[in-house]
């Protein structure tokens, strides 16, 4: 087991062994999250901060618990961001809270690359709950923890990935996990919504759903915010649903034990048929979440045993 | 009479195309003489030795932003003039992108007041073309001009509106006067931080597709065809826009372009890992767009190379990426950089000094920029090999955001002379 990470920014840096050896610890948290005996002290003594700059329900519920249920002391910050200000004062914010000698840092920010920016000015150990466009790791770890329990296995799986792309963190993370665990990736969508260069990426490219689902182990829907729905990007709700939304007859051309995914909030009748979402024998959405707390306290248990490792000497010392 | 003599020098000499050793001879802050082979016996003159250093003309650098009015935090015109003088810029020809913008022949004359009383190297000023750069109306290009503005631009604020371009333009061909224009679309490129691509996707930053700037670039030259005005594109950055300039320059408009030093040496992946001190604009470009401009200006399709200096304090670039500040400073690291383009074999040192001298003076209509007899003495000596690696904190600008900090470089300079007089020794520096 390996996991030499100071923090937790994205999935690009991880290694095949850091991803496993994080899903590993996760499903030991996720079997005794089913148990009476939840709680653990992993973290007994350590101060978490949530810091979300941008607002987030599931998320930050989800980091929350997953340190109380650790004994981690958490508190929750929503930050304000309008200005362009906001830069200043993010690395303002960022020395405040530095001085208050936090253990672990969670962070949400609209801008790419804030939260790298953030985690050069503090002692502690950030995790990055959703940076912009760029990474969001625990969500594709938690996504991966899904697969790998669902399947059996996490590689040489077959496995599309539909709807906006282009302005998904979610997929990017995605994308670089499941390609790091050797896995055959496939991107559906409208050409708008399919980043430029992905092509580049090792993963294939399609703009006809039914083809991109053939023969899939995963299919993994992805939300279309509201405010790209009119016009600027697809041409209405309707057509999308048409051609990029999974009902029953798109999915049937994946693979009969196929597992439907969705990271939440589900715009029902949008990019997913509400009746395939609910359908306990193809949907694992639920268990989604369920993992989400699992991986989350494996990530930030594993991110403080390197910190107080880190620390140990200068106590020696003294 | 004053006279300088400069012995054992090579002659970069970018009208002649020639790069050999000799000498050449100052009186009166013109070039009087130069020769190759022994140097004459000129009596009372003072003797420089180059010990086979390099003698070029100084640098015309079009572009400059120095900050003056509005933002003397971030540089003004001593610093600026400083930073240029020991980067061997002896014509910092400025941009009018200040607050306010340059845009009045009473901020333009205050410029020009300041440069001459505070800049050790030349100042020329550019004026704005429309006022406020807001794109809506155009300047007073006649009284500017005659207040001795030497070309017109927007800096990086495209005229959106082709209406007001086209009668600005229509305008100033009355004139002669030179407009410089930032050829990219603006609706296309708009929130743009990273040039397209599988780079700026991954990392989630919104990106312009260099169509954009071809399709900026395309509808300038077409109302160059329509209204004949004098037209330079101040950075052209990708491939794929020069097809058009060439065929502009094919069909005899009267059209030039410029890069920046930085799209030239540095590309896209630069940027790594959320760089802000690597975010120009245009956005630095692929490796293969790159190797392309640098051909161009091997070539002369692109006529100039510029530092596009612009200054920037650290709290503008200790941002997100989205939300820093443009621009990177460069009067000091323009010619060793430039250096990189020498020493790779991709450009001559006569082609470099026919893109950072010649061909800018030309552009404006001025006497230097040349070896030729009768020119002015603004001349950089410098050794083309000096290796050392950039300390920004060394660097006279106010503002230290360079992206060649802690990089090797080659070239230094060693002597910076504005009509005759030196204005950077390195030995009392």
């Amino acid at each position: 087991m390996s996991f030499a990470q100071r923090h937790l920014l994205g999935i690009e840096p991880l290694s095949q062994s850091d991803i496993t050896t994080i899903l590993d610890l996760a499903d030991i948290y996720a079997e005794k999250e089913r148990s009476d005996a939840k709680s653990s002290d992993a973290l007994r003594g350590l101060t978490q901060i949530n810091m979300f700059f941008e607002n987030s329900t599931r998320t930050q519920a989800s980091f929350e618990i997953a340190g109380k249920r650790l004994g981690a002391d958490v508190m929750n910050m929503a930050m304000q961001t309008s200005s362009v200000k906001k830069g200043e004062t993010l690395i303002d914010t960022a020395l405040t809270l530095n001085a208050m000698h936090p253990d672990l840092l969670v962070v949400r920010h609209p801008h790419s690359g804030a939260v790298d920016l953030l985690a050069q000015k503090v002692n502690c150990a950030v995790l990055n709950a959703g940076d912009g466009k760029h990474e969001h790791p625990t969500q594709a770890l938690l996504d991966a923890l899904t697969i790998r329990r669902a399947k059996g296995r996490l590689h040489r799986l077959n496995i599309a990935i539909c709807g906006d792309i282009a302005h998904s963190r979610v997929a990017r993370s995605n994308i670089h996990l499941l390609g790091k665990m050797e896995n055959r990736v496939k991107l559906v969508g409208p050409p708008t919504l399919i980043p430029s260069g992905a092509a580049d990426w090792g993963v294939e490219v399609y703009d006809d759903m039914r083809e991109g689902l053939k023969d899939s182990d995963v299919v993994m829907m992805l939300r279309l915010q509201r405010e790209r729905m009119d016009g600027g990007f697809i041409p209405s709700e309707r057509e999308y649903y048409h051609r990029y939304g999974l009902d029953a007859e798109k999915l049937a051309l994946a693979k009969p034990d196929a597992i439907v995914m969705h990271p939440g909030p589900m715009n029902r009748g949008v990019e997913i048929d509400g009746t395939i979402a609910d359908d306990i024998n193809r949907s694992v959405i639920q268990e989604q979440v369920e993992m989400g707390v699992a991986v989350r306290m494996a990530a930030m248990d594993l991110l403080a045993r390197n910190l107080r490792a880190a620390r140990k000497p200068q106590g020696v010392m003294v | 009479m004053t006279s300088l003599l400069i012995t054992n020098a090579r002659l970069i000499d970018p009208s002649a195309d020639t790069d050999a050793l000799g000498w050449l001879l100052v009186q009166d802050g013109v070039i009087a003489d130069k020769g190759h082979g022994a140097a004459p016996d000129v009596t009372g003159s003072d003797i420089i030795d180059a010990g086979g250093a390099c003698l070029a003309p100084g640098i015309v650098d079009i572009g400059v932003k120095t900050c003056e009015p509005g933002e003397r935090h971030k540089e003004s015109i001593r610093t600026a003039g400083a930073a240029a003088a020991a980067g061997g810029v002896t014509t910092m020809v400025t941009r009018p992108d200040t607050d306010p913008a340059i845009d009045t022949p009473e901020v333009l004359e205050f410029v020009r007041r300041r440069g001459e009383q505070v800049s050790p190297v030349r100042v020329l000023p550019m004026a704005a073309l429309t006022k406020g750069r807001k794109g809506r109306e155009m300047t007073e290009i006649g009284f500017l001009m005659d207040a001795g503005a030497v070309a017109f631009t927007d800096c990086d604020a495209v005229t959106a509106t082709t209406k007001v371009l086209s009668r600005a333009m229509t305008y100033a061909r009355s004139l002669g006067a030179l407009i410089i224009a930032h050829p990219q679309d603006p609706g296309l490129s708009d929130g743009a931080a990273v040039t397209s691509g599988k780079f700026a996707s991954l990392k989630g930053l919104p990106a312009v597709s260099p169509i954009a700037e071809r399709m900026g670039l395309e509808r300038d030259l077409a109302l160059v065809e329509m209204t004949g005005a004098r037209y330079h594109a101040d950075c052209l950055s990708t491939a794929i826009a020069l097809p058009a300039l060439r065929q502009a320059k094919a069909r005899g408009l009267d059209v030039t372009a410029g890069i920046s030093i930085h799209h030239l040496t540095l590309n896209e992946f630069d940027v790594g890992d959320y760089r802000t001190f690597f975010k120009v604009k245009p956005p630095l470009r692929s490796e293969d767009d790159r190797k392309e401009m640098v051909a161009a200006v091997a070539d002369g399709s692109i006529d100039v190379i510029s530092s596009f200096h612009t200054p920037q304090d650290e709290e503008s670039k200790r941002l997100p990426y989205e939300a820093a500040a443009s621009g990177a400073v460069a009067l000091e690291t323009l010619l060793p950089a430039a250096m990189r383009l020498y020493h790779s074999g991709d450009l001559s040192l006569p082609q470099l000094f026919r893109a950072m001298a010649l061909n800018p003076a030309d552009r404006l209509g001025l006497a230097q920029g040349r070896l030729d007899v009768g020119a002015p003495a603004d001349l950089v000596l410098f050794d083309p090999d000096a290796p050392f690696k950039l300390n920004r904190g060394t660097l006279r600008s106010k503002s230290k955001n360079t992206p060649f900090d802690e990089h090797l470089m080659q070239g230094k300079v060693l002597k910076t002379i504005v009509s005759g007089d030196l204005v950077f020794d390195r030995i009392s520096a």
